[in-house]
């Protein structure tokens, strides 16, 4: 906060200095400086400035400006930005190291990284030396073992320490952790976007249409909501993903009917979000107005009453994208979520059940828990930032 | 109020149908089905007297030999009429009638519970209120950041984390199960006093696990009560009078910091009693939540739909509860 104060001081004098700074890109931080200078008990003249210079402010600079005041909202960013370029960037540049054994290997088998085991076996004999020997007749000749290997024995390199060829070694199927830790992500961050989508689009139309017609309606589609409220959320996944389970699908078609899973139990708090703001918007003029001029409801609701819930949903939203994220790797580290040989960071870390791994192996388990905190900590950091920067109360 | 009670109490009982609907459904199409697994080994064995035929007779004993439609439903109601008159029938895999297997084992869930709630409540309390009154310090942020950290910690993760440490390699505490299985126990008062101690030393762990993990949503609810109580008028008004500080915050502003987290109380009431999956199942604990994740890998379906009702009726109990000493601190709510 001392950064702002200087930043505040600084403006406040120019400001005292000379008054004509209306450009757009200072608008911003004029009004700021007013109200740092009202602060000082400044001048009214310096007031009528504030005046003029705010309105050339639009909500979405306010906004921003009030998001990127915050340290946190600004780690967070940082955080999701470095773990989408992970996730996504990440193989891609891994692919092109084609002189890494196992990913030249991986190349001719046509598979992805993400599936590929690490079979480069390779035994470290001591050099051959020539062994000279004497036979009972006394004649001498040396003899040179020559040992065959083959380079593809099957064998998997398992557990490997973090080295060369494995920037943190390979877990239990001799797959490599660090690219599993970017498709991992990948599915992690694919699964949360999606189910928040998923999620608020049912949501907003449940809520819509609860909180805009009332009545009957509103009775009955309010016990639906609490009805999916009052379900266990662990243990209907669970169930659901046993379902799924026996349906006996590919491992990628099965993360589909998981994102439907998680939607289905989870989209009851959108709805109630939105049905309780619509119950107060419904009642304002701009409505009453809209109802006059003869708009159809669907209009109504979807037009004119459902922009103004936004900001409250993109902060569930963000808010809830963390906990799809920790929902989905803890489906998958009970073997019920993401199935092998498509990675998962909650497979990775459920391999931590097996004692050598959780005692020698930390680098199999950990970084994927890592991970998986710093996704979700950065969503929190940036729900928490836009709903700062979005609350009407803070608006002076 | 006493309308108000009954009206709700009533809606609930509908909501509660409708749950145990779903989750029946749903548990009915489950593919682990305990019949099929306990004779599956036996059915390999042509001198076991179990075939296909015997396999069927037992599952209409059990009731689940018709998964069309019409035979779910007709289970459907079959459970809910032995429901009404206060049996929940016998759990396949613990071979004892559900209510009692319940009522046996959430007491080491509930322990567990109550000693991380309170000790949450003693933590996040005072954590929150000087986050607000420091806002914007050092303070502040290490504790909004630490324990947000804990709030996006998953519990198996961490649980590990705690028993790699702890137990592994500081060798401090145990890391699984309730009791030391090497030990025995004399049945006289001193040895059962051991056994006890034995239970608290095995407890340690998980609570932390539980307390670290739950602080960070109190402590942040209590922050933001807290700073909007700290922006009232009567706040103003008590400085202006020339309180000190102290007086002003813990005699003014506290006592309304209290308001939503009483409403919070009685909504933790699931949480209370309903066990906790994950961190029983990785410490090994025969709790609630530990029986409920076996008996839902094993298809035992008398037992999930118990264990499910269980936490749906908590959790409806604890909507109204809420809402209800919500009316009683805050005189300016009417129930309605």
């Amino acid at each position: 906060m001392k950064e702002q104060q200087d930043n505040n001081l600084e403006i406040g004098e120019t400001v005292g200095l000379d008054n004509v700074s209306t450009e757009a890109t200072m608008a911003a931080e004029t009004a700021e400086a007013a109200e740092a200078a009202e602060r000082q008990g400044g001048e009214e003249r310096e007031l009528g400035v504030a005046e003029e210079t705010y309105k050339e402010m639009s909500p979405l600079r306010l906004i921003l400006r009030r998001f990127f005041r915050s340290k946190l909202s600004i780690v967070g960013l940082v955080m999701i930005v470095a773990l989408f370029l992970f996730s996504f960037l990440g193989p891609i540049i891994y692919n092109a190291f084609d002189n890494v054994p196992w990913i030249h290997e991986a190349h001719e088998q046509n598979l992805t990284l993400e599936e590929a085991v690490d079979r480069s076996y390779h035994v470290e004999l001591a050099p051959p030396t020539p062994q000279t020997m004497t036979d009972l007749d006394g004649n001498t000749f040396t003899v040179t073992e020559v040992v065959e290997l083959e380079n593809n024995t099957g064998d998997a390199n398992k557990l490997m320490d973090p080295g060369e060829g494995h920037l943190l070694g390979t877990d239990d199927k001799g797959m490599d952790v660090f690219v599993r830790l970017m498709y991992g992500g990948r599915i992690s961050l694919i699964i949360g976007f999606i189910v928040v989508i998923l999620e608020t689009l049912i949501g907003i139309v449940i809520g819509g249409i609860s909180g805009y017609f009332g009545g009957w309606i509103d009775n009955i589609l309010m016990r639906v909501v609490d009805i999916f409220n009052c379900i266990p959320t662990l243990p209907i996944l669970l169930i659901g993903s046993f379902v799924i389970d026996s349906w006996g699908l590919q491992p990628d078609q099965q993360i589909y009917v998981l994102m439907v899973i998680i939607t289905l139990f989870g989209w009851s708090g959108t709805a109630r979000l939105v049905r309780g703001q619509i119950l107060g918007l419904r009642e304002q003029e701009y409505i009453t107005a809209t109802e006059v001029m003869g708009f159809s409801p669907w209009r109504r609701i979807f037009k004119h009453l459902i922009p103004n819930v936004m900001p409250q949903l993109i902060v569930s939203m963000t808010l809830g994208l963390g906990s799809v994220i920790l929902y989905e790797s803890t489906l998958s580290y009970l073997g019920l979520g993401v199935q092998l040989p498509k990675a998962a960071w909650g497979t990775m870390i459920a391999l931590a059940k097996t004692r050598e791994v959780l005692i020698y192996h930390m680098n199999v388990w950990l970084p994927a828990g890592i991970l998986i905190v710093i996704a979700v900590l950065g969503f929190n950091f940036i729900g928490d930032g836009l709903r700062d920067a979005m609350d009407p109360k803070a608006r002076k | 109020m006493f309308k108000y009670i009954v009206k709700r109490l009533l809606i609930s009982i509908v909501i509660l149908l409708g749950v145990s609907i779903i989750i029946y459904f749903l548990v009915r199409l489950m593919p682990a089905d305990y019949i099929d697994n306990r004779f599956a080994s036996q059915l390999q064995n042509p001198n076991s007297g179990i075939n296909e035929e015997t396999i069927l007779e037992f599952k209409k004993l059990y009731g689940l030999d018709d998964n069309s439609f019409m035979g779910i439903l007709r289970g459907y109601f079959s459970w809910l009429g032995n429901l009404v008159r206060g049996d929940l029938g016998n759990s396949f895999i613990y071979m004892k009638p559900v209510g009692q297997v319940i009522a046996e084992n959430m007491w080491i869930s509930f322990a567990i519970a109550l000693v991380a709630t309170v000790l949450q409540f003693l933590i996040a309390i005072p954590l929150g209120i000087t986050s607000a009154t420091h806002q914007y310090s050092v303070r502040d942020y290490v504790t909004t950041v630490l324990t947000m950290i804990g709030i996006s910690l998953p519990t198996y993760f961490f649980a590990y984390i705690a028993i790699r440490f702890f137990s592994v390699e500081l060798g401090w505490l145990p890391n699984s199960g309730l009791i030391d299985l090497s030990k025995n126990y004399a049945d006289t008062f001193g040895g059962q006093m051991e056994k006890f101690g034995d239970i608290l030393v095995h407890l340690i762990l998980p609570i932390f696990v539980t307390v670290i993990l739950s602080i960070g949503g109190l402590m942040r609810y209590t922050r933001t009560n807290t700073l909007e109580v700290l922006s009232a008028d009567y706040i103003r008004t008590a400085r202006a009078k020339g309180l000190s500080e102290k007086k002003v915050i813990y005699k003014h502003a506290f006592r309304n910091t209290l308001i939503p987290l009483a409403t919070l109380l009685a909504g933790i009431l699931p949480s209370l009693f309903g066990g906790m999956m994950i961190t029983e199942q990785v410490f090994s604990i025969d709790g609630i939540g530990n029986l409920a994740y076996n008996a839902l890998r094993q298809g035992d379906i008398p037992f999930v739909m118990g264990y499910n009702m269980f936490l749906a009726v908590l959790t409806v109990i604890g909507t109204l509860l809420s809402d209800i000493m919500y009316s009683i601190v805050d005189p300016r709510v009417k129930l309605q």
